[in-house]
């Protein structure tokens, strides 16, 4: 495999896409606004003096809809693919995918409890009742993940096999519970647990972005730091602690990462496929598997990808909205198989 | 330099491995022998940490094994494994420099021990391929290539474990492997390697130990260790031993 594009090159790429997502990102909708009224409203939400008083409308629709929504794509686009990356690095397998361990099950079973019992869960703080989605779907993908974790290790030693297989195990487990859930809920649940599934960035509010962010900001800020351990990871385990890496610390790390990551992820906006799958793949494709590389290019990628495929979908059934999660899918399962037709030949 | 004194290893409460008293120098090369199962991976494993012995003491340079920390221990230890499961698309320089993970020696001075390990495990013409696209044989001599990185040049008596580095090599290359190795000891690394061609073994090795059932059977110079009842009693092998026409080491035929 050649690497086509410079790292450098990679960057000013990804960054230039990047920017152009949000741009559309915040432009585009059923309001469509130019350009310079985007920048000229932004600017002013961020308290600069810009002369504009007609751009109070555009204001409202940026700041109580877009820039959310916008955020939380890219956290959301970013975290997936970073946790993509670290879960490929720790299974040592570029098609893993961060679902593998239990997480992204474990959430959505925490989102069908909570979205179909919630209300009959008593004692809930009034204060605490909005994210009660979030919470529980956060929880349940560190609690299924803290299973599988728990199950894989061995003599001190974590067996990543031992993982995949438990993963493989809780994920179906928590399939048929929710399925328990879904039968026994009514059709407002039934509604809510479906779209929920679909993944959406609809109704994004700063209230639930903020989590996510902290969670994105700190994986951002670790991950890179990581990067030559987890290439030397990729030569094996014993191989790893042979050049002085802590092979079991950095394991508990990366699922840590994932768990927390993925689950802040799905907590926010639901069920969002095969991101954490084929961003980093792609990035690799271009740049070669150097994490110095593949991370930060994974998170720009994976935050520009994810803003894209949402523009898409507001766009696509205009006024209604396609989830989010159809698109993703709809792009990244084609290409998985591509990747494997590719690899057997 | 590592030392073991009365190293035992158990495994599901069967003993593979007893009684090995053995010290790497500096400078030497040890030849380790055996039929499959005589437990030449076990020592190997114990050796650099990845087992617990049941018994015994063992050190690298003067500490007990146990006591180094990672990067540190990597400075002073190198191992090559029989075979590596690396599935990303590499170049073969890249996989050479993590050898230089627990350095930081500067980019300059990596780049000079990446191209001189390169070259002593003849691969140097492979630096830009992706090492996906290479052969079992030549996977096996970019590893190489990593190991020796890692201790390079090898004048401070540091340490270097080899899992049979030959087992997928062409006969030429069964040889470059091998002068590499001995070049490094030459410098002054200590070096145990197992092997499994005697002939290899008789040539360049400083000592052979020879292992049948966990337990050494005989180990001494190739001279002393490779002799026909010896052979004949580990590895049920009806053998000749001949002296090597130019250079004058045991050349073992068999009957």
């Amino acid at each position: 495999m050649r690497v086509i594009l410079l790292p450098r090159t990679l960057f000013i790429v990804l960054s230039v896409a990047c920017l152009l997502a949000v741009w559309l990102s915040l432009a585009l909708g059923p309001v469509s606004l130019p350009l310079m009224d985007t920048l000229r409203a932004c600017l002013r939400l961020m308290g600069l003096p810009v002369a504009g008083d007609h751009l109070q409308q555009a204001e409202l629709i940026l700041g109580q809809i877009r820039v959310p929504r916008t955020l939380l794509g890219l956290a959301v686009g970013a975290v997936l693919a970073l946790s993509g990356v670290a879960m490929q690095g720790l299974f040592r397998n570029p098609l893993a995918d961060p679902g593998l361990v239990g997480v992204s099950s474990g959430a959505a079973l925490g989102a069908a409890v909570a979205i179909v019992a919630g209300a009959s869960l008593g004692g809930i703080p009034e204060a605490l009742a909005p994210y009660l989605l979030s919470i529980f779907a956060f929880a349940g993908g560190l609690l299924v993940t803290g299973i599988v974790y728990r199950l894989g290790r061995r003599d001190g030693q974590t067996s990543v096999g031992i993982m995949l297989l438990a993963g493989v195990a809780m994920t179906a487990l928590a399939g048929s519970i929710i399925g328990l859930f879904t039968y026994l809920a009514d059709d407002a649940a039934l509604r809510t647990l479906t779209f929920w599934n679909l993944g959406t960035l609809n109704g994004a509010s700063y209230a639930r972005l903020w989590p996510l962010l902290l969670v994105c900001v700190l994986v951002i800020l670790w991950l890179p730091r990581r990067a030559k351990a987890l290439n030397a990871l990729l030569l094996g385990e014993s191989e790893a602690r042979h050049l002085g890496i802590e092979v079991e610390r950095l394991k508990r790390e990366l699922i840590l990462c994932i768990a927390l990551g993925v689950g802040a992820a799905v907590a926010a906006a639901g069920l969002i496929g095969f991101v954490g799958l084929i961003v980093p793949h792609l990035v690799r494709l271009i740049a070669g598997p150097d994490h110095r590389v593949v991370l930060p290019a994974s998170a720009l990628a994976g935050a520009s990808l994810l803003l894209f495929a949402d523009v898409f979908a507001r766009l696509v059934l205009a006024p209604a909205e396609l989830p989010i999660g159809i698109v993703t899918v709809f792009i990244g399962a084609p290409f998985f198989l591509f990747l494997l037709v590719r690899g057997r030949t | 330099m590592i030392r073991a004194e009365n190293l035992s290893v158990h495994r599901d409460s069967q003993c593979a491995l007893s009684d090995i008293d053995l010290t790497l120098e500096p400078g030497r090369l040890l030849g380790v022998l055996g039929p499959n199962g005589a437990g030449k991976s076990t020592l190997l494993g114990a050796l650099c940490g990845e087992l617990k012995p049941t018994q015994g003491q063992l050190w690298l340079d003067d500490r007990p094994l146990t006591q180094w920390t990672g990067p540190q221990r990597a400075r002073r230890l190198a191992v090559l494994p029989q075979s590596s499961t690396l599935s990303f698309a590499f170049k073969v320089q890249e996989v050479v420099a993590m050898g230089r993970l627990p350095h930081d020696g500067g980019q300059q001075r990596d780049a000079e021990i990446i191209q001189a390990a390169l070259e002593a495990a003849d691969a140097l013409h492979l630096h830009d391929r992706s090492y996906l696209a290479l052969s079992g044989g030549e996977r096996q001599r970019v590893h190489l290539a990593r190991v020796l990185a890692q201790l390079w040049p090898g004048e401070g008596g540091q340490t270097l474990l080899l899992d049979e580095p030959t087992s997928m090599l062409d006969p030429l290359h069964q040889h470059t492997t091998l002068q590499a190795v001995r070049g490094f000891a030459d410098r002054g690394g200590a070096v145990m390697v197992i092997l499994h061609d005697l002939n290899l073994a008789a040539r360049y090795c400083d000592r052979l130990l020879l292992l049948e059932s966990g337990r050494p059977f005989a180990s001494g110079t190739p001279e002393e260790v490779l002799v026909p009842d010896a052979l004949k009693a580990v590895f049920g092998l009806e053998v000749l031993v001949q002296r090597h026409p130019e250079r004058g080491h045991p050349l073992i035929i068999a009957r």
